[in-house]
């Protein structure tokens, strides 16, 4: 089991003649996703990389039965793409594409919202933009996240950027922590899929035991996602904030990662988590300790006997607690008491 | 990109929204002739991007031209937050009996537009938003723009006289245009003034505009300020990096917005100061590997001396290959460091795609590279302090 894609994906490339468009399809093809097709309009009838190219989404929907679609559209024209894709009847719309101005991700975004709310909440759905999209290792993979760094398991993972989710995924996976999905969301300030509807996801998701959540500075939907998760998620989730260091008002890469007004900050979002007992990462490489604590717990919880490696890894970094509460990771001994409230499971 | 007012005035003007007569000046002679055609008494103000210009004196009222000129001479002198004054907008002066602040940003949690209208204009609306929030009324605008109605609405409860909400509201109408046609990311209009006679007028213009959108506005590129920029600001925009210089003496090249960021947290982390912030993109062109380097290098600062040292004292490069290759960005140092040799040590921790080929390439010019990113920054670090000592 997985979140979004699976051996069931069946996957138009928007682009596919393009350099990018084309290159990952080949990534994408070697790794085992089920591309059936290509979407560049004026190039119906080519075909590229073995599969059919279509001039529209509509051609190759009707051809090809596909129900995702992965755009490297250069970003004038990506709006265009994910509305095209999205009245095409495409489910699951994952746009890679950086650089989208954010009027026209806005209408974009909220053409897909109406019609997923007219056809009962559930497609379309739209990934990023300004994204690596997802994976779901020995399943799947949409976007440009690189396959051979991730192994299959039980950890869902769910970030705004790209190559600090490569780190993170490969440090989990030399742990010996596979991943049931690894989606990135994006780093723009609108984006498709916010990190309350990957948990949303992930908590319904039966392959998935455990969350790491890799946040950035700017906006507030680390915030927002500290408060569902106290109401809404039962699974462990381990977070990371990138931009702990970053100066107020200068744009960090991703036009969302900005500290504006004097929110947005790092410190603020890690103690949205902490104070909802979900233990911070300072740096990097503390989450893979956290998450093997976090899913040792979890499985004494349950009775069930717990890995060699999660229980090597929880020794190593926090004695277990008899109560069965989420230990206070260290940035967080001032608040103590608070992060210790967490309702015990 | 941040523009100045005037600049801003000039955008608000094409939409029809009632700005008072005024040009720029770079000279105090300019601004007398400027303060001369225009007539009567008016406002010297310093254009640069930074907020408190009044309090740090860069707004002045002339009542003749010759005071003007003085008043131009003295703001044109000053350094406002750091920034020199290079430029003054000189702009019909206005009575004014009330001032209110009227701004649209993006509300990213909604994915809507967002009004915040307040009756306390003319300060820092963020000092207002931190004592007072309850003063700011916030109000989202529908995929299909405000009515009359709802602008006027939002109006009716600061505004007794019917002529004035009826201005104001009108205002907030274009100013949406502005918002959405202009892509912009914020336009703020602060004060709203109200004068004795009941006009209502926007005083300032405050604009930051979706870069993203530079593809459909040509007249964008006009907009930017040369003397805005910092050598290493305009090369890292012409090569397509991203770039902003911090206080530190490590310099770090990282591919990835995020992954850049949490290499500078993980240099102060280890006890480290970072240079900069340097995100070099997805693509893999040894080219912009040169240009990082070249930006890294050539910051200065100012040494006890009065002259200038350089900033950096030891570079990392930080590289997890996806999109990214490896030997490419590993064919940009080599190709780099034969044109000029750096004269501070050099860490580079790389991983991903093409790695090996990367390896070969760095050590057949007698580099190493780490593949542990806690392990090349605790050595960056290290290497930066040996320079120190």
């Amino acid at each position: 089991m997985s979140i979004l894609i699976d051996k069931g994906t069946r996957l138009l490339i928007q682009g596919i003649t393009g350099r990018d468009g084309g290159f990952h399809a080949q990534q994408m093809i070697s790794y085992g996703t089920r591309v059936v097709g290509g979407v560049t309009p004026g190039k119906g009838g080519e075909k590229s990389h073995g599969v059919p190219v279509f001039n529209s989404v509509a051609d190759a929907v009707a051809a090809t039965r596909a129900n995702a679609s992965v755009i490297y559209v250069p970003a004038p024209f990506a709006a265009d793409a994910i509305f095209e894709a999205a009245d095409a009847g495409i489910d699951l719309i994952v746009c890679i594409t950086e650089g989208l101005p954010v009027r026209d991700t806005l209408a974009a975004y909220h053409h897909v919202a109406a019609l997923r709310e007219k056809s009962g909440g559930k497609r379309p759905r739209l990934v990023g933009p300004n994204c690596p999209g997802l994976i779901s290792p020995g399943l799947s993979k949409v976007g440009i996240l690189p396959g051979q760094i991730c192994k299959p398991g039980a950890v869902g993972v769910v970030s705004r950027s790209g190559t600090l989710t490569y780190e993170v995924v490969h440090q989990l996976t030399r742990a010996g922590l596979g991943q049931s999905t690894c989606l990135g969301i994006g780093g723009d300030p609108v984006i498709g899929t916010s990190f309350i509807d990957a948990l949303t996801l992930f908590e319904e998701d039966g392959a998935t035991e455990a969350i790491v959540l890799m946040g950035e500075i700017g906006g507030s939907d680390e915030e927002e996602a500290a408060q569902f998760i106290r109401r809404h998620v039962k699974k462990p989730v381990v977070a990371f904030i990138a931009g702990q260091t970053a100066p107020p008002g200068k744009r960090m890469g991703h036009a969302g990662a900005i500290i504006a007004g004097g929110s947005g900050t790092a410190a603020e979002k890690m103690a949205a988590f902490e104070a909802v007992g979900v233990p911070v990462a300072r740096i990097p490489s503390e989450i893979p300790g956290l998450v093997s604590s976090a899913l040792e717990r979890r499985r004494v919880r349950r009775g069930a006997p717990a890995s060699a490696n999660g229980r090597k890894a929880a020794r190593a970094r926090t004695p277990a607690r008899p109560n069965g509460r989420a230990p206070v990771p260290k940035s967080s001994m001032k608040k103590k008491s608070r992060a210790s409230t967490r309702r015990a499971r | 990109m941040n523009l100045h007012e005037y600049q801003g005035k000039e955008l608000f003007a094409r939409f029809g929204l009632p700005v008072l007569p005024g040009q720029v000046a770079t000279t105090p002679e300019e601004a007398r002739d400027i303060a001369a055609s225009l007539g009567g008494a008016v406002v010297i103000k310093a254009q640069v991007q930074a907020g408190g210009r009044g309090k740090a004196g860069g707004v002045k009222l002339a009542n003749s031209p010759e005071e003007a000129m003085a008043k131009a001479r003295d703001i044109l002198a000053l350094t406002i937050k750091g920034l020199p004054v290079r430029k003054v907008l000189v702009t019909q002066a206005a009575d004014i009996a009330r001032e209110l602040y009227l701004s649209i940003v993006l509300d990213r949690a909604r994915r809507m537009p967002l009004v915040m209208l307040s009756a306390a204009g003319g300060v820092d609306i963020e000092e207002v938003a931190r004592t007072s929030p309850e003063k700011i009324v916030r109000q989202v605008i529908p995929l299909e723009g405000l009515r009359p109605y709802q602008a006027r609405a939002l109006f009716q409860p600061l505004l007794a006289d019917g002529s004035q909400v009826a201005q104001a509201a009108d205002i907030l109408l274009r100013l949406h245009r502005v918002y959405t046609e202009g892509d912009c990311s914020l336009a703020e209009i602060n004060p709203l003034a109200i004068t004795p006679q009941g006009r209502v007028l926007a005083l300032d213009a405050k604009v930051i505009l979706d870069d993203n959108a530079e593809f459909r506005h040509r007249e964008w590129a006009t907009w930017r300020d040369p003397d805005e920029e910092t050598p290493g600001q305009r090369l890292a925009r012409e090569k397509g990096l991203s770039y902003v210089r911090l206080d530190g003496d490590i310099g770090c090249v990282v591919n990835g917005a995020g992954l850049a960021m949490a290499t500078m947290d993980l240099i102060k982390h280890y006890g480290g100061e970072p240079a900069n912030f340097l995100d070099i993109g997805g693509s893999s062109n040894p080219d912009k590997v040169t240009a990082a380097l070249k930006i890294i290098t050539n910051d200065t600062r100012p040494n006890h001396a009065g002259g200038a040292a350089p900033s950096v004292r030891a570079i990392l490069f930080n590289i997890f290959g996806g999109i990214t290759r490896c030997d490419d960005v590993a064919n940009g140092i080599v190709q780099s460091l034969k044109t000029s040799p750096l004269k501070v040590p050099l860490v580079i921790r790389l991983t991903g795609t093409n790695e090996d080929l990367a390896r070969k390439i760095l050590s057949d010019f007698g580099l190493s590279a780490t593949t542990s990113m806690d392990e090349g920054v605790r050595t960056v670090i290290a290497k930066a302090q040996e320079v120190t000592a």
